[in-house]
């Protein structure tokens, strides 16, 4: 029942939302990963990211796609965990987590070891809109503990300008989407992250992008 | 369903087709003489124009509301593309959405064939409305750019462009300035169509005729500063076959006589170059080559209806005065 859900919410909201009213300018979505297990990371604007994202995939590798998101936000309550995890189909992770009780990265792992295709924002949160942040390190954890599994890097840029953090009312803008391709673990959590680092710098530079003013 | 647009537009539309198909055959004898030449671009480009046509064609058919939405979404989605070129401040975030808003109630206006208030709304009641909004923010740093940029925006792409959809519901006054000349009784059903028709035709006609006679003739650059490829025998010759168009398809398609066909045709080509290179020097600004990807071969939808955004208010208040 709740598949049947996830996949009319998809195809009948987020689509239409996304194609039509955002619109995206796609470069090479042939790279992306076509089945799991397979990690996507990508910079971090909007709550539209992982929609942009999920709708790149299609309705067909809907099923296997899943985006990774923060614990603490997204199952705050039953509803919104009920919207999460069922219809949006996150894999919550603990953020903070004091002391060591639990493995944060269980739940990645778990949904790597059956086939998923992970969506990372390794930025944290979504941070000031249309500025890129450096990455956190926990995806060389993913990496290491999964050196098979291929990390494929996404530039994303307009959707912090349609709905930024702390608004609720979308305005349109187009959305470039770069895709870079994969990289593996490379056998050092220093030369990993800074490969992914230099890929997305390198799909930044890719497009003179119309600077937001910061007032 | 089609009965209600006349023979003259239905031949129009199958002479495009025709056209269209003639691109085609030359591709495919290029492609058999210079096999490793690459045309890539050039068949993306052809092929969307067959889209273009084809659903221009569709939407007339269908009814006047329908061809009213397309033009608003073609709007919307101009503006959208000139917005996400251009810098904007954060602050005004929520003044777009009201600029986006404008386009929904242009575009009513339109339908409801409410002249008084399409002609006003943008320049007046936009053009106070979204300052004192951006006021109301309290943001003074970069207000006299930021108003700017969003107006000339609304202004081109959806003011502008809302006039072309404005034609299908022109009909000859019984006190007209010039007397209309109808081909044929039926034509008078669908006399606003076949203006659109017309201004549609000629403005993407210039645009091709500018690119072919800048080609192949003059050395004397127009604006070599924003427009490399534009020269001053390309300018004369692509206004000159836009003439001889509209005084050739004018008289037989709309209820124009030959001295209004002639006269439109020459502010279609002067306007529809003017257009042109506007959009140019936007992306010569923001040091862009296209203005978007939505339209594979052409660039963005902005690339394309460049020309129209100067050419449809042009045309329609000419045939407003002799007409209206």
């Amino acid at each position: 029942m709740t598949d049947v859900l996830r996949h009319l919410y998809f195809l009948l909201i987020v689509r239409p939302v996304i194609l039509v009213v955002i619109g995206l300018n796609v470069r090479r979505s042939n790279l992306l990963p076509d089945q799991g297990p397979a990690v996507v990371v990508a910079n971090h604007n909007s709550h539209l990211d992982t929609m942009v994202l999920m709708t790149l995939f299609g309705m067909r590798r809907l099923k296997d796609v899943h985006p990774v998101a923060a614990a603490d936000h997204f199952l705050r309550n039953r509803l919104m965990a009920w919207f999460s995890t069922k219809i949006i189909g996150i894999i919550p992770l603990e953020r903070e987590i004091k002391g060591v009780r639990r493995d944060p990265l269980a739940g990645i792992c778990q949904a790597l070891d059956e086939g998923k295709i992970l969506i990372l924002f390794p930025e944290g949160s979504r941070g000031a809109p249309e500025i890129r942040e450096a990455f956190k390190t926990g995806i060389a954890h993913i990496a290491k503990r999964h050196p098979e599994v291929p990390f494929t890097p996404v530039f994303m840029h307009g959707l912090g300008r349609s709905l930024p953090k702390g608004e609720g009312i979308l305005v349109p803008f187009f959305c470039d989407v770069f895709i870079g391709q994969a990289i593996g673990w490379t056998g050092k959590k220093d030369s990993f992250m800074q490969a992914i680092a230099d890929a997305m710098s390198a799909l930044e530079a890719e497009k003179e992008i119309p600077r937001w003013e910061t007032s | 369903m089609f009965s209600h647009l006349s023979t003259e537009i239905h031949l129009t539309f199958a002479a495009i087709a025709a056209l269209l198909l003639l691109a085609n055959a030359i591709l495919v004898l290029r492609r058999r003489s210079v096999p490793d030449r690459d045309d890539t671009e050039l068949s993306l480009r052809v092929r969307t124009w067959w889209i273009i046509v084809a659903s221009f064609a569709a939407v007339l058919a269908v009814s006047r509301t329908t061809a009213v939405v397309f033009f608003a979404f073609t709007s919307f989605l101009a503006f959208k593309e000139f917005l996400s070129l251009i810098p904007t401040r954060r602050a005004d975030h929520r003044v777009l959405f009201w600029a986006y808003l404008a386009i929904p109630l242009q575009y009513l206006w339109v339908g409801t064939a409410w002249f008084g208030m399409f002609i006003i709304f943008i320049p007046v009641y936009m053009f106070i409305w979204l300052p004192t909004r951006m006021v109301l923010i309290g943001e003074t740093k970069g207000f006299l750019r930021a108003i700017g940029t969003v107006q000339w925006g609304l202004m081109t792409t959806v003011f502008s462009l809302s006039h072309a959809a404005m034609l299908l519901f022109i009909q000859p006054g019984g006190s007209a300035r010039v007397a209309a000349v109808w081909a044929d009784e039926s034509a008078k059903a669908s006399g606003g169509a076949a203006l659109l028709v017309f201004l549609v035709l000629l403005t993407q006609f210039n645009d091709v005729a500018q690119f072919c006679w800048g080609k192949t003739v003059g050395k004397r650059k127009v604006i070599p500063k924003v427009s490399p490829g534009k020269t001053v025998g390309g300018l004369i010759g692509g206004v000159a076959s836009t003439v001889a168009l509209a005084g050739l398809v004018g008289p037989w398609l709309t209820f124009l006589d030959l001295p209004r066909s002639l006269i439109a045709g020459l502010i279609i080509g002067v306007s529809g170059f003017a257009g042109d290179v506007s959009i140019s020097a936007l992306k010569r600004d923001l040091g862009v080559k296209d203005s978007g990807s939505t339209l594979p071969g052409h660039g963005g939808v902005l690339d394309r209806v460049d020309s129209l955004t100067y050419t449809a208010p042009l045309f329609f208040h000419f045939i407003y005065y002799c007409y209206g």
